[in-house]
């Protein structure tokens, strides 16, 4: 086959018409250009949501008050709660492979320091919790064992309240006023910003859970216990101890509680968010294919158009096969021409887009390959008929054409 | 004698549309030599069109023989054909026919693009070089059709007819779109590649234009009524001469009284 004639010849076709092969490779522009920069957005979304679950904690195992798995009226989820510290100290004591553990309980307080009051939420937990969170304090420290069973009246305190209770001094060691009861601020936590609800991680007080429960907020429950796994493996199987453990200690009761672990969540959120860039990238591919259609259109609208051209060629000697290819790879090199061109676009487009909004994007080399491929596969798909009926053109009618 | 280039023997051809037939070409037997220079005549409708698409392997007689250098070429599938078009036959429209937006050098190189064997970029563009130089239009290779006048196109075209070094070379009325002085200069460029030893056809309407060929067929209703010898041939070159003459005197007339 005269390949490299054929390609030459339909380049030169190309570049005696670039306003029509401008025309023609913008569907594909557009289409690939969509494509890129909605998967980067999905792509973007899924990386952030996988990171702020990341930020929840390394290997937690979280167990919640109420029963979302026995169907009917019951209290559901987030209930009344019947976790208990005894219940914890029996998880400690039974289930293998942890790492750390507490409880948490926690609720909103106004509280008062340096003659600035602020609300925020006052939690209880064990010092274990800030290895169950991948958390550490950034100055000073957590609390201790020690103050935990003193009850002492301790605290680490969350950025956000260093802003609007401290501005221009140093908490460390400073007193502050949690329903008027004196606590010393032992350390500040590290910034950890939002979580993907929405919420300030860092708008927080943390005291021991025994100063929490017999000082604060006098209760014998607990709103949850996080449990550390020593690793992803063990987590379905901590899951299962503890669910175990907890239904044998109900002695036959309605179990009132729910274990969840963080890959559970975590594989919910990246579904949801695949799903979100499954629906994206499957508008954005049907104006590929619209893109591919335009290709087509413009492309039997020349074929036509090119009546004589084609007729002058067969006279001088084009084999059928020649007019065929020279279409095929016109449509090919507009389409992965346009395809390149869109791939820059979309990149541009979801960086652009990234800067103004603060969206994470991910242009991903994948989206890039297949949305290539894809505007290839259109070129030759929808380049073949006109390719075909350019092909079977009679020479002396063609050469007629007006 | 050696082979004709071209045997006709019987050629027919009916063209069908509907219940109406119309016998364009009904029996035409011919042979032509090697360096024969001929004009085909006759009235509008009369077949020559036909003839000369058959004799360019264009289309296909319904009934008849035709030998191209000795080859039946009347039962070619369309391929065998295509390559036939591009290494023994060169054609030239009345409607010059080259492709726009196209400098002149690549309208040239065109039929090597289709050769059937590859021909290098380099020589290509030789060869097209010569085929222009040929025609007299060398200088104006980068030139594109919209930049050229009629006669520069038809000389374009027939540079592009010759450059694969047919056999036979094929005219429809070449000078149908030209006034009479470039007409004469298209002839010339004809009668200078006759000289050369190339075999060319041609279809004219106009008498003085046919006296530049060395034989004249007349056509009507589809059949060869007359075929004889050129008398009193004109010369292209000579023509021109006379031409050039009577322009300057007509300038030198036109222009005393001003000054
Ligand atoms: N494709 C076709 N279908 C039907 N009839 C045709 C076709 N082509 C030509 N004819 C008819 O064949 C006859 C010969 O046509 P042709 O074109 O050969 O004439 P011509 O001698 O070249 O005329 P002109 O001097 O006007 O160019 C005419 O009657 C014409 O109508
Ligand atoms: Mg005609």
């Amino acid at each position: 086959m005269r390949l490299l004639a054929t390609t030459i010849i339909a380049l030169r076709a190309l570049r005696r018409n670039k306003l029509r092969s401008a025309l023609t490779a913008l569907g594909i522009i557009i289409g690939v250009a969509g494509v890129i920069a909605t998967v980067a957005i999905g792509n973007g979304a899924k990386v952030q949501v996988e990171s702020q679950i990341a930020s929840l904690g390394r290997n937690v195992v979280t167990i919640f008050p109420g029963s979302f798995s026995s169907g009917g009226a019951r209290g559901g989820f987030g209930s009344a709660s019947t976790l208990t510290i005894d219940d914890m100290e029996a998880i400690r004591r039974d289930v293998a492979d942890i790492v750390a553990i507490s409880p948490e309980v926690s609720d909103r307080n106004q509280v008062l320091a340096n003659g600035l009051n602020w609300s925020t939420q006052v939690r209880g937990v064990s010092p274990e919790y800030l290895s169950v969170r991948a958390w550490d304090t950034d100055t000073g420290t957590m609390f201790s064992d020690q103050d935990l069973r003193s009850a002492a009246k301790v605290c680490v305190i969350g950025a956000t309240i260093v802003k609007q209770l401290f501005p221009n001094s140093d908490p460390l060691g400073q007193t502050i006023r949690i329903r008027n009861i004196p606590f010393i601020i032992r350390g500040v936590l590290e910034s950890k910003g939002f979580n993907f609800f929405g919420q300030d991680q860092d708008d927080t007080i943390m005291v021991p859970y025994t100063t929490h429960m017999r000082r604060l907020n006098r209760r014998t429950t607990v709103s949850t216990i996080l449990i550390e796994s020593a690793s992803p493996a063990v987590m379905p199987r901590i899951q299962q101890d503890t669910t175990d453990l907890l239904t044998q200690r109900r002695r036959g009761r309605e179990p009132d509680f729910t274990v969840r672990n963080q890959l559970e969540l975590a594989q919910t959120a990246t579904a949801t968010a695949r799903i979100m860039t499954l629906l994206l990238g499957s508008v954005a591919g049907v104006s590929l294919f619209v893109g591919g259609i335009g290709i087509m259109n413009i492309m039997l609208v020349s074929v036509t158009e090119r009546t004589r051209e084609i007729g002058i060629r067969l006279a001088i000697g084009a084999h059928d096969r020649d007019i065929r290819v020279q279409f095929l790879i016109e449509a090919m090199v507009l389409s992965v021409l346009g395809g390149i061109a869109g791939v820059l676009l979309g990149t541009g487009l979801s960086q652009a887009l990234s800067s103004v909004t603060g969206w994470a994007v991910l242009v991903s080399t994948n989206a890039v390959l297949i949305s290539v491929g894809i505007s290839a596969f259109v070129g030759i798909v929808f380049g073949f008929y006109p390719a075909h009926k350019a092909a079977k053109l009679d020479p002396i009618e063609a050469l007629r054409f007006e | 004698m050696s082979t004709p280039v071209v045997q006709l023997r019987d050629i027919r051809k009916t063209y069908r549309n509907g219940d109406l037939e119309v016998h364009a070409v009904r029996g035409i037997s011919l042979d032509i030599q090697i360096g024969e220079f001929i004009a085909i005549m006759g009235a509008s409708g009369s077949g020559k069109s036909t003839l000369m698409n058959t004799l360019g392997c264009l289309d296909r007689p319904t009934s008849g023989e035709y030998l191209l250098d000795g080859v039946n070429v009347a039962d070619l599938e369309r391929s065998a054909r295509a390559d036939l078009r591009n290494q023994k036959l060169g054609f030239v429209f009345q409607g010059f026919n080259l492709l726009a937006r196209t400098t002149a050098l690549e309208n040239v190189e065109l039929p090597m693009l289709y050769a059937p064997r590859r021909v290098s970029g380099e020589e290509m563009k030789r060869r097209a070089m010569a085929a222009l130089d040929i025609v007299g239009l060398g200088k104006r290779f980068d030139h594109l059709p919209s930049q050229l006048s009629g006669g520069q196109q038809q000389r374009v075209a027939i540079a592009r007819a010759l450059v694969n070094e047919p056999r036979l070379l094929l005219a429809d009325e070449p000078t149908g779109n030209l006034d009479s002085k470039t007409s004469v200069e298209v002839m010339g460029v004809f009668q200078r590649l006759n000289e050369q030893g190339i075999t060319i056809v041609m279809v004219t309407h106009e008498l003085d234009i046919a006296s530049y060929c060395k034989r004249i067929l007349v056509v009507r209703d589809g059949l060869v009524v007359r075929d004889e010898p050129v008398q009193n041939r004109m010369i292209a070159s000579e023509q021109l001469a006379k031409l050039h003459s009577a322009e300057a005197e007509a300038k030198l007339t036109t222009t005393a009284p001003a000054a």
